[in-house]
């Protein structure tokens, strides 16, 4: 592979979004691996603008970034100093060997490598280099075909439903009326809303 | 300049990255210095609106006040306190500025005079604008004080949900663009969209109000509330740069107005000169002019009205902007959809009529909104009245409701 | 352009470590953090197979616009259902949430 100036990029996005990852699940103070996450999640996002899929990068960094971070984030703010810590828990150690055990097995499938050790038939070729280029309509197609009943309106109107009903969920559990309802009491609980 | 770098011995590369480089320098350059001097202009106008004089010793008429006040905010002593998270309060203060600074990448000066002109270009602008939250919240949770942490919280509430309706405004002119890119929708603005769409305008300029944290939705650093909210802990240039932040964020609304809604460069066929005199200056000029204007008129209403109580401003929110904004949308995108060859404007001709009865629709939901509100007024008082006895002042409108009666 | 397979192997350590964080971690809000390193991982995926084989079509990132809506929806239920338990239990310790477990 030569070095590009677009190789560089990705190896730096790369570097970002997996060191970050991994300092999300490491790190012993709970509010840094939201940082973190949201540093991993950033370069998600420039994987996508590399992948010349800008709307993508842009909502990933509208809603992962500035949303969902930042209501993950508020959730370790309403709970209290004790349960900010981010500890292991006793199958740590398994969790590591399935982990490491999948990404070996990933890393067979999807590289060339086995085959070069001289395993026929195990990897997957996934070498493709020179994808054709993405049509400069891409952005307006993307808007018109998510609207057209030919395409993708259905899941996207059912989508929109599933926002709602998270929505009022959500709304809905959290809410002090049903949370300080003498009927539903079942331990000590003194919040008071 | 990427020829002339060519001809002194540049590689093609080489010379992209010199001259972009130089370009990033310079945008980001004027951001700043520009704060010196807005700052000075802002301290003068609130100085006027509270009858005041403003800064007037340091130099003529006081101009010179900011410079005084950064090298004294450089020298002061830098404090960390005691129990700080110091790498999350340290990194704070720079995202809050960078956000801001973050988003002139996309602001066209002129014709062809932009950073990257992209191809989600508004999309970028709320991405960006989103990162200045996280700003808020690292400062607020590392200072480990209580008072900075109730700013943080009372930020994120406001930030986010704020951040509703001004999106829902800001697809208005996109729509009627039919572009998310910045060029395209200043030059689709034959007539300036606030003339077209006001409605649009009152919400983009409320919620953008409220995302700034300034008053009337000054909650985040409520003096007599939570002393200074999130930033209480910084000191020296620390807090000189969410200050410069802040202020940045400020008139980078007035720029963005400007772009959205009174046409960015353009100004009354003074464009034409632009390429006729080849001098983008003149749009410069043009758009730096109506972004002076928006800013002063949100510098007016910052020290117009006073500030709102944390339940009166998530109501005015969810219970009033987000359904205005809603309705605006789709009254718009209706209205837009009945006329024909609204996506063949290329003249002041064609956009006439259109613009016209886009304006007749904000007009007709004007109205709807005032009927609307004049009813939840009346059904509040009643509910006052029921509750503590006539109101004295037969005068006293739903606003002028003593705080602390409600719920 | 670099070969699919980076995207492909950036995608599969990105989900090996949330894995990880699913089941090592003890505290509530961590999971769910895992989780969307999960789900991006999931994004990365469907983005590159769609630049790679049929940048013409756009089903890739159609997908994954749906992934960002499960994500959100996810988020939201997620982080209300742990604020809840923990008014409950005051704790977001997944181990002590065992009422269901006999």
């Amino acid at each position: 592979m030569d070095i590009t100036a677009e190789s560089v990029v990705f190896l730096i996005l790369s570097a970002l979004t997996l060191g970050s990852g991994l300092l999300v699940v490491t790190s012993r103070n709970l509010f840094h691996a939201a940082l973190y996450l949201m540093l991993s999640l950033f370069g998600v996002a420039g994987l996508f603008a590399l992948l010349t899929a800008p709307f993508l990068a842009f909502v990933q960094v509208t809603v992962y970034i500035g949303a969902i971070a930042i209501l993950i984030i508020f959730a370790i703010m309403l709970t209290p100093q004790v349960t900010r810590t981010n500890a292991r828990n006793t199958q740590w150690v398994g969790a590591v060997v399935v982990a490491v055990v999948f990404f070996a097995v990933m890393v067979s499938v999807l590289t060339p490598l086995m085959d070069d050790l001289g395993a026929d038939d195990w990897s997957a070729d996934f070498s493709e280099e020179d994808p054709d280029d993405v049509p400069g309509t891409s952005l307006a197609d993307l808007g018109e075909q998510l609207v057209d009943p030919d395409y993708y309106m259905l899941p996207f109107e059912v989508a929109s439903v599933l926002l709602m009903a998270a929505l009022i969920g959500a709304a809905l559990m959290v809410s002090p009326a049903i949370a300080d309802d003498p009927e539903t009491e079942t331990g000590d609980d003194e919040s008071g809303g | 300049m990427i020829d002339f770098l060519k001809d002194i011995g540049f590689s093609h590369d080489l010379a992209v990255l010199v001259a972009k480089s130089l370009g990033v320098f310079v945008v980001g350059g004027f951001g700043l210095l520009w704060t010196l001097l807005g700052i000075w202009l802002e301290r003068k106008l609130a100085g006027r609106f509270q009858d005041r004089l403003g800064p007037n010793r340091v130099g003529p008429v006081g101009l010179v006040q900011s410079i005084a006040d950064t090298v004294k905010i450089i020298i002061k002593e830098d404090i960390v306190p005691e129990g700080a998270d110091r790498w999350v309060f340290n990194i704070a203060p720079v995202l809050s500025v960078m956000a801001v600074i973050l988003i002139w990448a996309v602001i066209p000066f002129g014709p062809g005079l932009v950073g990257v002109d992209l191809s989600v270009g508004v999309g970028y602008i709320v991405a960006v604008g989103s990162l200045g939250a996280i700003a808020v919240v690292m400062a607020g949770w590392s200072s480990n004080n209580k008072f900075a942490l109730l700013g943080a919280f009372r930020s994120v509430a406001q930030l986010i949900s704020y951040e509703v309706p001004m999106v829902l405004a800001l697809l208005v002119p996109v729509l009627l663009a039919g572009s998310m890119r910045l060029q395209v929708i200043i030059e689709q603005q034959y007539i300036m969209y606030l003339l077209a769409i006001p409605m649009t305008v009152f919400i983009f300029l409320t919620s953008s109000q409220a995302e700034l944290g300034r008053g009337p939705f000054d909650l985040l650093e409520a003096e007599s509330e939570i002393v200074a909210g999130f930033h209480i802990e910084y000191s020296g240039m620390k807090f000189g740069m969410f200050y410069v932040g802040e202020f940045l964020h400020a008139f980078t609304v007035g720029v963005l107005t400007s772009v959205f809604f009174l046409g960015g460069w353009r100004f009354f066929g003074l464009e034409d000169l632009i390429v006729i005199l080849g001098l983008p200056v003149i749009g410069f000029l043009a758009l730096i002019f109506k972004s002076l204007l928006a800013y002063i008129f949100l510098i007016w209403v910052r020290m117009t009205l006073p500030r709102l109580r944390i339940d009166q401003l998530l109501n005015l929110n969810w219970k009033f902007l987000v359904p205005l904004s809603l309705i605006n949308l789709l009254v718009v995108a209706f209205v837009w959809k009945l006329i024909p060859d609204t996506d063949e404007i290329d003249s002041f001709g064609d956009a006439f009529w259109p613009s016209v009865a886009l304006l007749v629709a904000n007009i007709a939901m004007f109205v709807g909104m005032s009927v609307v509100l004049r009813e939840r007024g009346r059904r509040e008082r009643a509910r006052i009245e029921a509750l503590r006895g006539p109101v004295d002042d037969p005068g006293m409108g739903t606003n002028a409701v003593p705080a602390g009666t409600g719920d | 352009m670099v070969p699919l397979w980076m995207y492909l192997l950036v995608a599969a350590g990105l989900f090996s470590i949330g894995l990880y964080g699913v089941l090592s971690r003890r505290n509530a809000v961590a999971i769910l953090m895992s989780i969307e390193l999960m789900l991006n991982a999931v994004n990365i995926n469907l983005v590159a197979f769609w630049r790679y084989n049929s940048p013409g079509d756009l089903n890739g990132q159609v997908f994954a616009l749906f992934v960002f809506v499960v994500a959100a929806a996810e988020a939201a239920v997620g982080l209300a259902l742990i604020i809840t338990i923990y008014r409950r239990h005051k704790s977001v310790i997944v181990e002590d949430v065992d009422l269901l477990k006999w």
